[in-house]
């Protein structure tokens, strides 16, 4: 089948099959930050944004994306690098699989909810898991981000 | 001892963490063809049968298919996939595909073709008649049962331990020190008891997967996630039956391994297809492959028996360990021997006597392989549970009985190969953790009302730096143009930040920034030779060889630059910046060394070390949980964990801090949720994310961790070990808070919320 759709900001028509997971297509396309972590919607490495909400790639048919507007780390380069940065000073990649799915879900999360509590954070990224690094640190990192964030819009320097 | 270092002890960033973090192609799936043909394996629904016919023919004709092979079309020398040095501790006990499948899921026949599609179709239509036969499914009756795991004429054990396949024994020993019977005769407290510990499932994010495809020299070039490149090369040579030179393995960076990765798992299959047809390969293991037919933890069951004396001093130690191996024997010899090797000498103390026996059995379940802690991990749940119930039967402050018996730096350990803890801050970690922890105000039982009470635990951990006498590391490294350096390794960095670390030893020796450091590995044709990523022995074995590497080419740029300026090398002296002449009248820098060891030049600009060790310096630690426990409903929430590792010199403490971070939240997972249960046909029910429940960010309450850092002689930069002992603590001092809010000792993990409700164990 067609499927017609906007993928980080450019218009891809394709035909597929109709029982492809948006997941594959999105790899197929060359969009490699999108990874598979188990096959029953467990672990959220396959994050994306569809119409600015985060899905489960491996939970949505291709076919059910066309006429959609989806987003991958591909084309959230700049808004990611905002604030991955301080997850770097931490460490806290680690083996780094998980780190796409879990950056396009911050993304999210920012997005709603700009200055977010720990608990908050915790909650909203409950769904993406992580076996390396313990969490803590990541969590380290995002509050490093907004915590400078929260300089930059009081002083404007950002120190 | 302690030296004020640059860029050792610096919390510099990972390597590649800008890369990870921003999604980057960098494994395997993402940089290698999505043409290659796909690689499905067809797996045996029983735990237990012999293969009677397979019938292949209309599988072979799905559109797409190109090959289905079985057990008549694969080398019948038996091989192990275990990671380890030749000659492996683990028996040659499998081959490529059996006519006797042993566990539930089993290889039974390779399928190779076009599309995942016609793959799949082509599992489905091949036809196996099984003659079904009785499994062993109970580890405790597989030694001598009359139902052999391995009854083949061909199986081989290449070292001396114990094996004996005609008894289901894959090893098997005995070692001690002292009278023990004596001083348990003499002892006042006696506590004795069986702890059990599940094959608990690594859980990597990234699953097995391996590329492979014939080179321009039409050699097999093969692409995997793997931590053990040079051990993977020998193994796929083996299970082909084809010469190690004809083998080429490469790592990617890699999503997790945990040890998983120690052990070939994936890679024969898709090397199999691509020397078959001649064509790319690519075999990518699913999660649920991944949690029946991968390389878990080995389940064991530990019976300790601890004397000491009423005023607390442990005297005499006992563990027998029956560790099940499943249905193959990958690092079934060597995981067991730690359960005792790497828990008794932390009671060097006072201990007079010790006795350390094993058996590890063949069974009818998945094989077991390595996963961090090795071993340890099941020792340590079981010894360091025994030694609080110690405390709480004397009425003793559980750290004051660790204080009368640990071991203390310059002791010898009689139950550690008689090494010397010549680094040992076990006794800083106890105090400083318990003043971080607060332990005084958190470790009595406090009801909070609502049903729910507070408490706290406590556990020990020790584990090694490498396989002494074993295990072997190299680096190279390179001036290049401008003059940057190559370090090339055969260590794999699996998200440890080994690359970095190691870096940031070479840019301390080398006197740079450690951005000046270009790391590459690991790949068997351009690294030297290294072991590989596992023991816990990169930073302290490739680490020290990377010092070593650096010091030698140090002397060679230095011969360089006298040349350059004409005088003796022993005139000269490196800076960092290039070589000056002692007497400050010349000075050429890195830049004009590296243009000119490429011109008209004999003397290397590189040089590659290679390390080992006869010794295997202990990291300790010390573990503090602090949990609420519901007495309604059984939950146990984990509120606070605080731990203080002795690692030696922390050489990157924000690497270290999330090694440690990271292996506390596995072992509140195994201690708590993780579980592994076979149905009555021996297949595991929790084969998947959605039931094997590993810890989301809700799980782990806050962690806390510090360094007390001892300083190793032998190691680099005074560096011992780091990634393996974080996850020995979770499992004892949660069974002790546990205890001390219920009254009841769990023994066998995890210790989930209806066990605790029920009050009782699973046995």
């Amino acid at each position: 089948m067609e499927i017609k759709l906007t993928l980080n900001g450019k218009a891809v028509a394709a035909a597929v099959e109709p029982d492809l997971l948006l997941l594959d297509f999105v790899r197929a396309q060359g969009c490699y930050s999108v990874k598979r972590g188990c096959e029953t919607a467990n672990c959220g490495l396959c994050t994306v944004l569809m119409d600015g909400k985060p899905v489960l790639s491996c939970s949505v048919l291709a076919a059910r994306a066309s006429g959609h507007e989806i987003w991958t780390l591909e084309g959230l380069q700049e808004e990611a690098e905002e604030f991955v940065g301080f997850i770097a000073d931490q460490g806290a990649e680690q083996c780094g699989f998980c780190n796409p799915g879990f950056v396009m879900n911050t993304i999210a999360l920012l997005r709603e909810n700009p200055e977010p509590s720990d608990e908050e954070i915790k909650a909203f990224l409950s769904g993406n898991l992580c076996r390396c690094s313990g969490y803590e640190g990541q969590l380290r990192g995002i509050r490093a981000y907004l915590d400078w964030k929260k300089g930059v819009r009081e002083d404007g320097t950002g120190l | 001892m302690e030296q004020a270092f640059k860029t050792v002890g610096k919390p510099v960033r990972k390597k590649d963490a800008m890369q990870l973090l921003l999604g980057k192609p960098a494994y395997v799936d993402d940089i290698t063809p999505a043409n290659a043909l796909v690689v499905k394996v067809l797996r045996s629904p029983h735990a237990h049968a012999w293969i009677e016919g397979i019938k292949k023919d209309t599988a072979l004709k799905v559109p797409g298919i190109v090959g289905i092979y079985t057990y008549e079309d694969v080398p019948q020398k038996r091989f192990t996939m275990a990671g380890q040095t030749y000659p492996e501790p683990s028996p040659y006990d499998r081959l490529l595909l059996d006519q006797r499948v042993r566990f539930v899921g089993d290889a039974v026949a390779i399928v190779a073709g076009e599309t995942e599609k016609a793959v799949d179709k082509a599992l489905r239509m091949i036809k196996v008649q099984y003659q079904v036969l009785e499994p062993v499914l109970d580890f405790r009756t597989a030694k001598d049962n009359p139902i052999l795991v391995h009854p083949e004429d061909n199986w081989k054990a290449l070292c001396e331990v114990g094996a004996d396949n005609r008894r289901n024994l894959c090893a098997s020993e005995e070692s001690g020190d002292g009278d023990v019977d004596a001083v348990f005769a003499d002892c006042e407290e006696i506590v004795e008891h069986s702890y059990h510990v599940k094959a608990c499932q690594q859980a990597m994010m990234e699953t097995f997967r391996t590329y492979t495809e014939i080179d321009r020299y039409g050699r097999l070039h093969v692409i995997s996630s793997t931590q053990i490149v040079f051990h993977c090369r020998r193994i796929i040579a083996n299970a082909l039956d084809i010469p190690k030179s004809m083998v080429r393995v490469e790592k990617p960076r890699i999503g997790g391994g945990f040890g998983a990765k120690q052990t070939v798992v994936a890679e024969v299959y898709p090397a199999f297809v691509t020397w078959k047809t001649k064509r790319p390969a690519k075999m990518i293991y699913s999660r649920k492959e991944c949690q029946t037919a991968g390389s878990p933890r080995h389940e064991m069951e530990v019976h300790v028996k601890l004397g000491a004396s009423k005023e607390g001093k442990i005297r005499a130690l006992e563990l027998y360990t029956l560790s099940n191996t499943g249905a193959y024997g990958e690092h079934g010899p060597t995981t067991v021997g730690l359960s005792g090797h790497k828990s008794i000498p932390l009671y060097t103390g006072g201990l007079e006597a010790h006795r350390f026996r094993y058996d590890v059995v063949y069974t009818n379940v998945q094989s077991a392989g390595a996963y961090r802690g090795y071993g340890a991990t099941q020792g340590l749940f079981a010894l360091e549970s025994a030694v609080n119930e110690l405390a709480e039967r004397l009425h003793m402050d559980p750290l004051k009985l660790r204080e009368k018996n640990i071991v203390r730096e310059g002791m010898v350990m009689p139950a550690y190969y008689g090494e010397t803890a010549n680094a040992c801050a076990l006794d800083r970690c106890i105090a400083r953790c318990r003043e971080l922890f607060h332990w005084e105000e958190k470790a009595p039982v406090r009801d909070m009302g609502n049903g729910k009470v507070r408490t706290a635990g406590v556990a020990l951990a020790m584990q090694g730096s490498c396989i002494s006498g074993l295990d072997v590391g190299s680096a190279t490294v390179k001036l290049g143009d401008e003059g940057f350096y190559n370090l090339i390794i055969g260590a794999a960095d699996m998200g440890t930040g080994c690359d970095t670390i190691l870096a940031q030893m070479a840019a301390e020796c080398l006197e740079c920034p450690v951005e000046e450091i270009q790391v590459f590995g690991a790949d068997t044709d351009a690294s030297p030779y290294d072991s590989g990523s596992y023991a816990s022995s990169t930073t302290y074995i490739t680490g020290k060889a990377v010092e070593t590497a650096c010091e030698e080419l140090k002397g060679n740029l230095c011969k360089i630059a006298a040349g350059m300026m004409g005088c003796a090398d022993t005139d000269v002296e490196f800076t960092g910046d290039g070589v000056r002449r002692l007497d400050g009248s010349g000075f050429v820098t890195r830049s004009e060394i590296a243009q000119k060891s490429m011109a008209f030049n004999q003397i290397p600009a590189q040089t590659t070390a290679t390390h080992t060790s006869p010794v295997s310096p202990p990291p300790y630690m010390v573990g503090m949980v602090e949990i609420e426990l519901d007495k309604e409903t059984g939950k146990v929430e984990v509120l606070d964990y605080t731990a203080v590792v002795d690692c030696g010199t922390p050489v990157n403490p924000n690497l270290a801090r999330i090694q440690t971070e990271g292996g506390l939240v596995q072992g509140i997972g195994m201690a708590l949720y993780e579980n592994v249960t076979y149905q009555p046909s021996g297949k595991i029910s929790e084969n998947s994310l959605m039931q094997y429940k590993i810890p989301t960010r809700l799980d782990m309450g806050h962690l806390q961790v510090e360094f007390e850092s001892s300083y190793e002689p032998t190691g680099p930069f005074g560096a011992k070990s780091i990634g393996e002992i974080v996850i020995n603590t979770p499992a004892p001092a949660l069974a002790h808070a546990i205890y001390k809010a219920t009254g009841v000792w769990h023994r066998t993990l995890p210790i989930t919320p209806e066990k605790i409700l029920m009050g009782l164990e699973d046995e």
